[in-house]
């Protein structure tokens, strides 16, 4: 009995102690994400760097596989058990589902302080804010809808660039395909195909079809003639790929263009990363071009962003603003986005240092974003939350690996939207 | 100090006595908790109107009914069906022939047993990757038969929406049929000679005896064969993540992929838990009956 009373007295003195020494610890955060490998490894390390010369305490948790699948399981299970770690690498939509559940933190006061109104862009603000609070942040725009081109090849048949409506697509491939060159490097993975599919929405569409079709899933445009015209379109693009695209990761697609055994590929720039690798000159070695616009230019993102959750403790708290604060600021977004690939998300910061890929993609972004043609992705999970897109991506890969008509398509579509959204 | 030390050796023999039990207990609890419980917490899941996070809004069979309006469902249970029959019926055909072929006291046959079952020694995803390259038209097979010389040979089922599943067929039967051979080769060893002796001496052929004694003397070995098969079948998950990734499209589909992507992609957990009571269903259809007669035989016996 004494024995016991003494524990729990000693006890309550470590845990005492162990608090009042947390109360003055440095800022801690601990970050979720699955940045593991290559560029976004080396990303990452740097913001750890940053984060820690500014006086933090960085606790990284990466969780590798599954494209996020697997940090997002380990996510649910850590909010679940009220243990949520500080900030977790989230994108899209799913920022909105997290914040309806109430597990993200405010970070207004950063916001204030650092002017984030004017210098991210209104389109990005949407989405990392709930209810007109910041409860994200983001770390770079990727443009998803870039045709690279080999010039070498697209020399062979006369073109000195990318083509610039989808007739001329058309038109380029049957030439390419004539001289007996593969006109466009494909991965078949369900993505990937949404990834075209989303570029060819835009291209022959227009930005306001876009929106109407596939951020606000409006039934009349999505059975519009303009979305069978597109599906028709995918059916063309499907005898422009050679036979053994099924199932290709996207950076074995990349290599063909780089070796010269397909013309072009529609990807988002994380190609770039591999030409870059590979000590390619953009420009010389390869070519970036907005994939082809009848209706007017626009520009899909895809933009990657911390979230910040609800933590305890003065220091956990602090961690999380500063890092909030470090993420948004200029030197990271600078140091990041040359690592990625990708451009910064906000204005303000130099681009100097970036290639000319970059340059484009910052000048069509701010250009765009006047016109209204600065647009969430839906195949990379920014337009529409997972349950949506998800239905959408399974028309269009159905559509596009077998012989389904047009018009059974768009049907389809409507009808896989409805049941997901009950 | 006489009193305690009585106690103390009743403790010792009451612990002696349920020592087994103390020691199982755990493991038992466990399984109990993790492993029924959480298919009843499935069972209640699927019920709910759960989204991203578990949530206990009473739905009744809307998943259900949601999950059989979905295309992708039904492409997912079509190929288990087509994956399941195939697997299992080639399966035991395969094994029961080398079995037999093994049987006949041939030279070297510690040699071709052990290269035939060596496949199951080797994890599915291998299997997966391997079977992957092989049969890729631009990489495997059908380059090396166009390399040497055979331009007009085609086999392109693993890029082919509508074959696709076969060449998972292919991939599952190359890795389990020796299993299913070493499993009859047991059973045929375990077939009284005497018979057989005596089958000769009435000048029975080699087939006939074969097909009139010793395959229905080792009946029971079909029937635990297609049960171990049939939940291979069932659950199989990472052999098709790996050959074609549930490609093209969503056409190599199997109910365990389906319920992979429902769940950790999609946020849609109530199908996603619908559709794993599904799986459930189909095993417990192929499992109760075969409890039910093993069980039963056991009480004739003992």
């Amino acid at each position: 009995m004494k024995l016991s009373k003494s524990i729990l007295a000693a006890s309550v003195g470590i845990a005492a102690l162990a608090s009042a020494s947390l109360a003055h610890a440095e800022p801690t955060a601990e970050v979720l994400h699955w940045w593991t490998s290559g560029g976004e490894a080396k990303a990452v390390a740097a913001l750890k760097k940053d984060f820690e010369e500014h006086g933090g305490k960085w606790q990284d948790s990466p969780v590798a596989g599954g494209a996020g699948d697997a940090a997002m399981t380990v996510l649910r299970s850590r909010v679940l058990s009220g243990d949520a770690p500080s900030a977790v690498q989230l994108k899209g939509p799913s920022i909105q589902e997290w914040a309806e559940q109430g597990a993200l933190a405010n970070l207004d006061d950063v916001a204030k302080k650092e002017n984030w109104d004017e210098v991210i862009p209104k389109r990005i603000q949407d989405i990392m804010k709930y209810k007109g609070d910041y409860v994200a942040v983001p770390v770079n725009i990727h443009r998803v809808n870039w045709i690279w081109s080999n010039p070498e090849l697209l020399a062979k048949v006369g073109a000195k660039e990318g083509p610039k409506t989808w007739a001329e697509f058309n038109t380029l491939a049957d030439k390419l395909k004539a001289a007996g060159i593969t006109p466009l490097a494909h991965g078949g993975q369900p993505w990937q195909d949404a990834t075209i599919f989303e570029t060819v929405v835009l291209g022959m569409g227009g930005p306001e079809f876009f929106q109407k079709a596939l951020v606000d899933l409006d039934e009349d445009a999505l059975k519009s003639d303009t979305m069978k015209k597109v599906f028709d379109e995918m059916r063309q693009i499907r005898g422009y790929v050679d036979p053994d695209f099924p199932g290709r990761d996207w950076n074995l697609a990349t290599a063909m263009v780089m070796n010269g055994k397909a013309a072009m590929q529609i990807m988002g720039d994380w190609a770039k990363g591999e030409f870059l690798a590979a000590g390619k000159v953009p420009g010389k070695d390869f070519l970036c071009s907005a994939t082809p616009a009848d209706n007017g230019n626009g520009f899909l993102f895809n933009t990657d962003s911390f979230a910040m959750f609800k933590v305890d403790g003065e220091d956990k708290i602090e961690g999380q603003k500063l890092l909030a604060e470090l993420i948004v600021g200029k030197k990271f977004q600078k140091t990041f986005n040359l690592l990625k690939g990708s451009i910064p998300a906000r204005t303000g910061v130099s681009l100097d240092d970036f290639d000319d890929c970059a340059k484009k993609s910052a000048a069509d972004m701010a250009a765009d974003e006047k016109t209204g043609g600065f647009l969430p992705s839906m195949a990379h999970g920014m337009a529409l939350p997972g349950h949506l897109s998800g239905a959408i991506v399974d028309v269009v890969t159905a559509h596009f690996n077998s012989d389904m008509s047009s018009d059974e398509a768009v049907n389809r579509l409507a009808e896989a939207i409805e049941l997901a959204k009950d | 100090m006489g009193a305690s030390s009585s106690t103390e050796s009743n403790l010792m023999a009451s612990l002696q006595r349920n020592l087994s039990k103390i020691v199982v207990a755990p493991s038992f609890a466990a399984s109990l908790f993790f492993v029924y419980g959480f298919i009843i917490w499935t069972a209640w899941m699927a019920f709910s109107k759960s989204r991203m996070m578990p949530v206990y809004d009473w739905a009744g069979l809307r998943q259900y009914e949601r999950l059989w309006q979905m295309e992708r469902w039904h492409v997912a249970i079509e190929n288990l069906l087509i994956f399941g029959g195939l697997f299992i019926v080639i399966c035991l055909f395969l094994g029961c022939l080398l079995a037999v072929l093994l049987d006949q006291r041939i030279r070297a046959e510690g040699v071709l047993r052990t290269i035939f079952l060596y496949p199951m020694a080797l994890s599915f995803i291998v299997t997966g990757t391997t079977w992957k390259w092989i049969l890729n038209p631009g990489l495997g097979l059908e380059k090396m038969m166009h390399d040497l010389g055979w331009a007009s040979f085609k086999f392109d089922w693993l890029v082919n929406s509508d074959f696709a599943i076969y060449t998972v067929v292919i991939a599952a039967v190359w890795q389990a049929s020796g299993f299913i051979m070493a499993m009859f080769l047991a059973a045929l060893r375990g077939v009284d000679q005497d018979i057989i002796r005596a089958a000769y001496m009435d000048g029975a052929s080699l087939p006939r005896i074969y097909f009139g004694i010793i395959i229905p003397s080792i009946r029971p070995v079909f029937l635990s064969a297609i049960v171990v098969l049939a939940h291979l079948a069932v659950k199989s998950f990472d052999l098709v993540i790996a050959l074609t990734g549930g490609g093209p499209g969503y056409s190599s589909d199997l109910p365990a992929t389906f319920m992979y992507t429902m769940a950790f992609q999609r946020n849609q957990l109530g199908i996603s838990a619908a559709s794993a009571m599904m799986m459930l269903a189909t095993v417990m259809a192929i499992i109760v009956p075969y409890l039910y007669s093993e069980l039963r035989g056991g009480k004739k016996n003992g």
